[in-house]
């Protein structure tokens, strides 16, 4: 696998949310608007790039290796915790009001089951380099699906695209245009279910498209 | 003791952590899927959130206060988790090996639950003093598994209704969790 296919993977063949249906609970809680998916998303990237880097000296050398090898969940626990810590305290400093409104799923990254399955996964047996590529793919490929997620929520919510602090697009003309309110049900939790679901059953009907052209051209 | 019931209703219905808060999605979808093994994690949620959050906020308020290292709480929660659950697994294999059949197999998948650092998180951010803490550790994972309990009951009943071939699994696993959520929001009214 060359570098590009490998960091490229993570945004669509294997892409953790979409795919692999891994770190839900902050795709459906903070997904309101794009501003906190990209927050959540670069917290994400700095913990899955550094978490996959360290695992992966760490479990380099075939002499620590054996020692890590039985005791490495509570040991990968501690790395990503730290890096956790180290994200908290960044964004508590730079970014209170993003860090006001993440909220709780800042320290919950630690139990996100995206960067331990990455360490488990691949981060164990392949080199740094190959690691902190394959991070940064799956980490920006999950900033990539919740975005889309808080792009639907938002703009059929709120009918707004908030980017950035004031960095804003209003949208509730086409609302007024169409002579109806922005349906608040996509800012609650019903429009979070709803929306993940609703992706998550077009990506598995395009599967199925694919899978059918393929065996009827096996077929033939 | 009117503010005690008033934490427990909220964090049993109006801040349901599943529905709400968005916690435990994992277990949820996964684990939701048959009453039997809904009931038995549910359970298990129950017994570590409840140990959990009394031992962090011990360990917070005593410990950690004090030294003045509270920026430290992320990694010392989950060790404590951690080691607590691996605990409790020995202690129910080796009194209760009934018990350790119907749970056991649950307890390992919890440390990784993010109800159980999210509750002791809480804990400490909302400020709350023992009687609140034990009040809210309680009715959450009792929320969690009234809510895992009917989603298993329905999800049953539908395994054998014609879904169409995109939305089996996953998918239609979400959109029901979106009725519930739409059916427990409609609690928030009354807080």
């Amino acid at each position: 696998m060359t570098a590009k296919e490998n960091f490229f993977k993570g945004f669509v063949k294997e892409n953790p949310l979409f795919i692999s249906a891994l770190g839900m609970c902050p795709a459906l809680a903070i997904t309101k608007s794009i501003e906190n998916a990209i927050g959540m998303g670069i917290a994400v990237l700095f913990v899955l790039v550094f978490s996959n880097l360290l695992v992966s000296l760490i479990t380099m050398n075939p002499k620590i290796r054996e020692k890590v090898m039985p005791v490495r969940i509570p040991v990968y626990i501690v790395l990503i915790a730290s890096l956790v810590v180290i994200v908290e305290m960044v964004m508590e400093a730079f970014l209170p009001d993003l860090f006001e409104t993440l909220g709780v799923f800042i320290p919950l990254i630690v139990v996100n089951c995206i960067i331990f399955g990455r360490a488990e996964a691949y981060a164990g047996d392949h080199k740094p380099l190959e690691s902190v590529v394959d991070g940064a793919g799956m980490a920006l490929g999950f900033t990539g699906a919740i975005m889309i997620i808080s792009l639907i929520r938002e703009v059929l919510g709120a009918g707004s695209i908030t980017i950035w602090g004031n960095i804003k697009l209003d949208l509730t003309f086409i609302f007024d245009f169409l002579g109806i309110e922005p349906i608040s049900m996509f800012l609650q939790p019903v429009g979070a279910f709803f929306t993940l679901g609703f992706i998550l059953a077009a990506i598995a009907a395009i599967q199925n498209a694919k899978k059918n052209k393929t065996s009827k051209e096996v077929s033939k | 003791m009117a503010e005690l019931i008033a934490i427990a209703f909220a964090a049993f219905f109006v801040e349901n952590v599943l529905l709400t808060q968005f916690l435990g999605i994992c277990s949820f979808i996964g684990v939701g899927k048959k009453r039997s093994s809904s009931l038995g994690m549910g359970l298990a949620v129950v017994v570590v959130i409840i140990l959990s959050s009394v031992v962090t906020w011990l360990i917070y308020n005593f410990v950690m206060v004090p030294l003045e290292i509270e920026f430290m709480k992320t990694i010392v929660f989950i060790l404590v988790i951690a080691a607590l659950v691996q605990m409790i697994e020995i202690i129910i294999k080796r009194f209760s090996p009934s018990l350790y059949k119907a749970l056991g197999i649950y307890l390992p998948l919890i440390t990784t639950n993010c109800a159980v650092l999210g509750v002791a998180l809480t804990n400490v951010k909302e400020g709350y003093n023992f009687s609140q803490m034990i009040v809210y550790a309680t009715a959450i994972p009792l929320g969690y598994l009234f809510v895992m309990y009917i989603y298993a009951i329905i999800r049953e009943k539908m395994e054998f209704s014609p879904i169409p071939k995109a939305f089996q699994g996953i998918p239609i696993a979400m959109v029901l969790a979106a009725i519930l959520a739409l059916i427990f929001s409609r609690f928030g009214g009354l807080a």
